[in-house]
């Protein structure tokens, strides 16, 4: 995973709560055995009318969109399925970070395992992003800030963890794998063996 | 005397490799590993990258579901049904199983099926484990007392080669079902209407645990229903502390312990509950014997209304949104809903005593003129029982297609799906807009609702039908 310190974008807004993975990635495009090219497929059913057309009156297909790599969407954002597609796609479509008030947590640990920030925001400043779409945001991962247009800077609460791999780009397999002695000393040691 | 402790801390704690600090998470050993071949190919090629083993191959368990054709399969060509793309997935995992060293659990092995299906039915699935799976549906192994959750590849990559995960400990929610249920009432029932209570994100990061008279009541396959569908609250899991039902279920399963280890477990499971006086970070508390069947109106699970009940006016844009999508109105009860198909199955579903509550109310009768009807086993297993007790001739009979053990409508991977604009009264978990197919609406409901419905062509009671 490549190191994540600072994104600086316009955002978007998908203001409809409770957006779940299956809209970020339909299960037909999942019989795919590598991660690529899955961002043409993001919210397919959304960005394309059922004749196979752009849908023209989708957000994301509007001209202010082009270029945004902040998502704003409503509350509970990524619930359903475990698929790591969902991040896959996102990223792969373009987007850096992902906002809301309420962030589904299998969506928001695999988000945050591939490098796409995903902040949960209190009701008001997600209020005032919904209301400002394409306001130019900037959000740093080392002080855990969402700095608005007029100056304004906003915390937001990042597991201490979660943020460190993101800023050295560390991959948590090999840090898992460092702690090879201590499981097999757990292994040896259980009273009971499954 | 030790601070009271609840049965998810229990198994937590029984598992910690390495405690959790405030600048690293704990590392969680992880007992069984279920795979399958959608949520693993990634994982399989970071591990061939890297040139890693799967560290415990016989703490692993594979097989094929997802992806899989209901019809038929002994050739590469019976794959294709369901499309190229499906059939190398199934043929890349039963490489990625030989040269990782797994025993696949693939077509015609008998025990080939779902992986919350298999998992229990082999025994495998057992009280205090701790268990993952590339599913959120994990949570179904929760109904035996172990802790389940659904993980990501990247995850699934962590296991296959450490057989730990780096873990913050979850928050608990307590959801006591008091009271008994109804005649004509069942689990599916009664999980909807708890994901109606909590909503769809009441769950969020915390753990469930199902407790109170109601919940005791219920057999294993059950309890498995109301586990399964805890990530429909947003839980990442839900548990049910183990009992003589849970015991009574596991002995004499092929994968359970034999002999002296068979008695340790019996007495180490037996004290695998929720002390008196334990504290939980939340807590909800549900009347059971004021329920009636439920059934879904909107385009997620906590949308949800009493089959005579009228659907609810829309109060944001988002719920409008649901109710323009699902082409439904409010104020009038969805049994003025006509049905194009009915799905009976899935891992919320897809289990014995699922397909007889079904075949009980198709006994004797047909299904309605132009309505499609797919029943299909959770497992191998589930087939075969079925089969010998004659559902599947109960089932044709009324005009319903019986047919191969998989995943099926509830995911639409494999070719099963409803047509757009079609509404579907399915077993399954999710009514997602566009789960069942592009423009597919669905509707969630038990076995029997969905029997029913296919037998009167529209969203039915069950009670009639009994
Ligand atoms: S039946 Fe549905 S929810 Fe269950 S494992 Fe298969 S796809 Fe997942």
């Amino acid at each position: 995973m490549n190191p994540v310190t600072t994104i600086r974008s316009r955002t978007v807004a998908l203001p409809t709560r409770d957006i779940d993975t299956d809209q970020i990635i339909a299960a037909r495009f999942l019989t795919t055995t590598s991660k690529d090219g899955l961002g043409k497929n993001a919210f397919f059913d959304l960005r394309y009318n059922k004749d196979g057309s752009l849908n023209e009156d989708f957000v994301l297909n509007r001209p202010a969109a082009e270029g945004c790599r902040i998502l704003v969407a409503g509350n509970n954002f990524g619930c359903g399925s475990s698929r790591e597609h969902a991040p896959w796609a996102l990223l792969d479509y373009g987007f850096e970070a992902v906002i809301s008030t309420e962030i589904a947590d299998i969506f928001r640990s695999n988000s945050l395992k591939n490098g796409l920030v995903a902040i949960v925001v209190d009701v008001e400043t997600h209020r005032w992003l919904l209301d400002n779409p394409g306001a130019e945001i900037t959000i740093d991962v080392e002080s855990t800030t969402i700095t608005l247009p007029d100056g304004s800077a906003i915390e937001f609460a990042m597991d201490g963890f979660a943020r460190h791999c993101l800023l050295e780009g560390i991959d948590q397999l090999g840090f898992l794998s460092k702690q090879q002695e201590r499981i097999e000393m757990f292994e040896e040691a259980r009273s009971w063996k499954p | 005397m030790s601070t009271p402790t609840t049965l998810f801390e229990k198994v937590w704690t029984d598992h910690v490799v390495v405690e959790e600090t405030m600048a690293t998470p704990a590392v969680l050993y992880i007992d069984l590993h279920i795979v399958h071949e959608v949520t693993t190919p990634q994982a399989f090629s970071v591990l061939r990258s890297q040139g890693l083993p799967v560290r415990r191959p016989d703490l692993t368990l594979a097989t094929l579901d997802h992806s899989t054709p209901t019809t038929p399969v002994s050739t590469f060509k019976d794959l294709l049904v369901a499309g190229e793309g499906a059939a190398n997935q199934v043929r890349q995992m039963e490489q990625n199983c030989e040269d990782f060293g797994l025993d696949l659990l693939g077509f015609g092995s008998g025990s080939r099926g779902i992986v919350h299906v298999i998992g229990p039915e082999l025994g495998a699935t057992q009280p205090g484990k701790t268990i993952v799976c590339g599913d959120s549906h994990s949570s179904t192994h929760g109904a035996f007392g172990a802790l389940a959750f659904g993980i990501g590849t990247t995850e699934v990559g962590h296991v296959l080669a450490t057989q730990c995960l780096l873990q913050r400990k979850p928050k608990t929610l307590a959801i006591n079902v008091d009271g008994a249920l109804p005649p004509g009432v069942t689990a599916k029932d009664l999980i909807l209407a708890v994901i109606g209570k909590i909503g769809v994100d009441g769950g969020t990061g915390h753990v469930i645990e199902y407790r109170g008279d109601a919940i005791r009541a219920l057999d294993m396959e059950a309890r498995m229903t109301i586990c399964n569908m805890s990530i429909e609250g947003g839980a990442r899991a839900g548990m049910i502390a183990p009992d003589d039902t849970t015991i009574e279920y596991l002995q004499g399963r092929p994968r359970v312990p034999q002999g002296a280890e068979w008695e340790a477990g019996v007495a180490r499971w037996q004290g695998l509950r929720t002390d008196d006086g334990a504290r939980f970070d939340k807590s909800v508390t549900i009347n059971a014997s004021k329920l009636t069947p439920m059934v879904t109106f909107g385009t997620n699970p906590g949308m949800v209304v009493g089959i005579d009940e009228p659907v609810p006016d829309a109060t944001d844009a988002s719920f409008r949104k649901a109710l323009d999508y699902m082409q439904v109105e409010p104020g009038k009860p969805m049994t003025e809903a006509a049905v194009d198909i009915v799905f009976v199955g899935s891992c919320t579903n897809g289990r014995l005593s699922d397909i007889e509550e079904a075949a009980r109310v198709l006994e004797g009768r047909k299904i309605a003129p132009g309505v499609r009807m797919l029943v299909v086993p959770g497992s191998e297993q589930v087939k075969a029982a079925a089969e010998a007790r004659g559902l599947d001739k109960v089932i044709i009979a009324a005009g319903a297609e019986w047919r191969e053990a998989g995943c099926s409508m509830c995911i639409g991977m494999n070719g099963d799906i409803a047509q757009p604009g079609q509404l579907s009264v399915s077993t399954s978990n999710r009514n997602f807009e566009g789960r069942q197919g592009i423009g597919a609406r669905t509707v969630l409901a038990s076995p029997a609702t969905a029997a029913a419905s296919a037998v009167a062509g529209h969203v039915a009671d069950p009670r009639s039908y009994a």
